[in-house]
């Protein structure tokens, strides 16, 4: 029998994984380096240069290089301070979402009967909601802040997690080396986190990273309707909503923080689906 | 369904909406911030503080509350907007038929791609097209609507300014429509030039909001399709010479949609929660538009009887997946 990590093509061959980690990896990058490498402070206003256009179009002033927005603040560096943001909910709230949904489909999907019907039942009614509204009102209730915006996405998607978590529990515990480890006298959470969950890494990481993308989007979402962070914030949804105002004088305004969120939600989308094709084994069949 | 299932159906529906306005109700006062304090202007004294108190009812307990609420909730007393000043439920009255258009334009748009996309894949053979419909529904899924959203804004109305992009009607258009429901009252009245104009309004945010339902459901209904596709009865019909296409509408359509409608059923109530964004971002002055509003204002009793107006809406959803199950497939008809 051949090594068993020969049945998995190499993650280096498959072209949307690598792109994709590459683009998320340089997000990450900038996010964290954003105060050394932002030209201008985020928040530092310049009245007299308002509404400067981006370097490809004409009039623009090279000290801002993708131009400014109406108070005369410099885009590219809230832009970049914006991908802080961005990701620290998108990191913050995928966690929350996938510990919640983890330890919830772990139970329901090994220990099965009237617990699993109860979670099932309430993944159910959670799902029912639309969540653009539900994550509203959450955060009417929790109050604005980035804070309420990372509890408000981990307490609406945690059932994604849920359910795919426990329908793979369902099927490894039907496994010889469950019962392997039953017959070692292993009980039943040693199971769980000793022999069942290391097998649901591939699966938890791809529902990690289309979540990433998904807060990205719901975080611009909330900046964009007013309900995340102040307007002096340089979140890609304030940008958005500023932009929105001037988009007939200054378009660039809204493009930018909205390319931003594309390619980074499209990078992440990319990156689950290629952690999904490489090491599912369903699939290489 | 029977008059009496359906007379059941709506009798169940009572629970659900009590439990929602329970939920709703008690959820509401948790929340932080005191919207009398924010609606008092500063100096304002004790006095007139307690005063106001005791006029929105909030000096009560709050089991005490919620029975008053509950009791004017039944004569379509949903209280007063606190930001509005103004009745809460001809507030809602006012605005929703605008949402109501924008949802039925925006279903109806998903619907039509829907049935194009997914028989246009399982008609053909060839590589391409099929591919191509894999290709349209993954993308039209997997962008929100709020980014399908900025993208039109960005390239139908300002780089190639085809479509206004905020409001539902040009202010400066003199029209003397009496309902609310302007593009139906505008068809009813054979108006169509104002029904062009209207349209204009609509068409970006209703397909911002239909693509992504879009996306899903024809993914769905072409696996569906497909799968039907296998059947003996199908078989049966392709041996007795009738055309493909023939048989995927007449025989096969029909039964691929039944599970695609429970989905349907669910990405419609999606819809219908993605018009306050969308409402949001083109300036739209439907309800969805307004519940942000409320939220921010922290109006209370307009932020309950717009939840209170979606959750019946949703009700009524399923209320409606519910009869076309029994319109679709005759043998759950007497269930």
């Amino acid at each position: 029998m051949a090594d068993a990590t020969a049945h998995y093509p190499s993650p280096w061959r498959d072209a949307g994984l690598v792109t994709g980690s590459l683009i998320v990896i340089s997000f990450f990058a900038i996010a964290i380096l954003a105060h050394w490498i932002s030209p201008h402070d985020p928040l530092e206003q310049d009245l007299i240069s308002n509404l400067l256009p981006p370097f490809w179009v004409d009039q623009h002033d090279p000290a801002f290089l993708l131009g400014t927005d109406s108070l005369g603040r410099d885009l590219l560096s809230r832009v970049i301070h914006g991908a802080r943001i961005a990701l620290t909910v998108a990191v913050l709230a995928a966690g929350f979402a996938a510990v919640l949904g983890t330890v919830m489909g772990l139970i329901a999907g090994f220990y099965g009967g009237w617990i699993d019907s109860f979670i099932s039942r309430l993944v159910d009614i959670w799902m029912s909601f639309p969540a653009v509204l539900l994550s509203i009102v959450l955060v009417a209730v929790l109050g604005t802040g980035l804070h309420s915006v990372v509890i408000a996405i981990g307490i609406i998607d945690w059932t994604r997690f849920c359910r795919v978590i426990r329908a793979e529990t369902k099927v490894q515990r039907e496994q010889d080396y469950v019962a392997a480890g039953r017959a070692l006298g292993l009980t039943g959470p040693a199971i769980i986190l000793k022999e069942i969950l290391p097998n649901l890494l591939p699966v938890l990481m791809t529902l990690f990273c289309l979540e990433m993308g998904i807060a990205v989007v719901v975080e611009a979402i909330l900046s964009f309707v007013g309900l995340s962070l102040s307007s002096d914030a340089p979140t890609w949804g304030g940008l958005i909503e500023e932009g929105r105002q001037y988009v007939h004088e200054a378009w660039w305004v809204m493009l930018i923080p909205m390319l931003c969120i594309l390619t980074l939600v499209i990078a992440l989308n990319a990156c689950g689906e290629g952690i999904r094709r490489v090491y599912d084994p369903v699939m290489h069949k | 369904m029977s008059l009496k299932q359906f007379l059941q159906r709506l009798l169940l529906a009572l629970p659900t909406l009590f439990g929602v306005s329970l939920v709703v109700f008690f959820l509401m006062r948790v929340v932080p911030g005191d919207p009398i304090a924010m609606m008092t202007p500063p100096g304002a004294t004790e006095a007139d503080v307690a005063q106001l108190r005791a006029l929105y009812g909030l000096d009560k307990p709050i089991i005490t509350q919620y029975v008053i609420w509950l009791g004017a909730l039944f004569q379509g007393d949903l209280g007063t907007s606190i930001s509005l000043r103004q009745d809460v439920f001809s507030l809602i009255l006012e605005r929703m038929p605008a949402t109501l258009e924008l949802a039925f334009l925006s279903t109806m748009i998903a619907i039509a791609l829907c049935l194009i996309l997914s028989l246009a894949g399982a008609y053909f053979r060839d590589r391409i097209i099929p591919r191509a419909v894999d290709a349209i529904a993954s993308t039209a899924q997997a962008v929100p609507d709020f980014l399908w959203g900025l993208i039109f804004i960005l390239l139908l109305g300002v780089a190639w300014p085809l479509f206004p992009i905020s409001g539902r009607i040009n202010p400066r258009l003199d029209h003397d429509l009496v309902s609310q429901f302007y593009l139906f009252e505008s068809l009813i009245k054979l108006d169509f030039s104002l029904a062009l104009e209207l349209l204009r309004h609509l068409l970006l945010p209703a397909i911002a909001l239909a693509l992504p339902m879009t996306g899903i459901v024809t993914r769905l209904l072409k696996v569906s399709l497909e799968e039907t596709w296998k059947q003996d009865y199908i078989t049966m019909a392709r041996a007795r010479g009738f055309s493909r296409w023939y048989i995927l509408r007449k025989e096969a359509l029909r039964n691929a949609l039944i599970p695609t409608v429970t989905l349907g059923g669910v990405q419609l109530t999606f819809l219908l929660g993605g018009t306050v964004l969308i409402e949001k971002l083109f300036s739209y002055p439907g309800i969805g538009n307004m519940a942000i509003g409320a939220v921010i204002q922290r109006d209370l009793p307009l932020i309950q009887g717009l939840i209170l107006t979606f959750a019946v809406m949703f009700i009524v959803i399923n209320l409606l997946i519910d009869l076309s199950y029994s319109w679709l497939n005759p043998r759950m008809r007497h269930g």
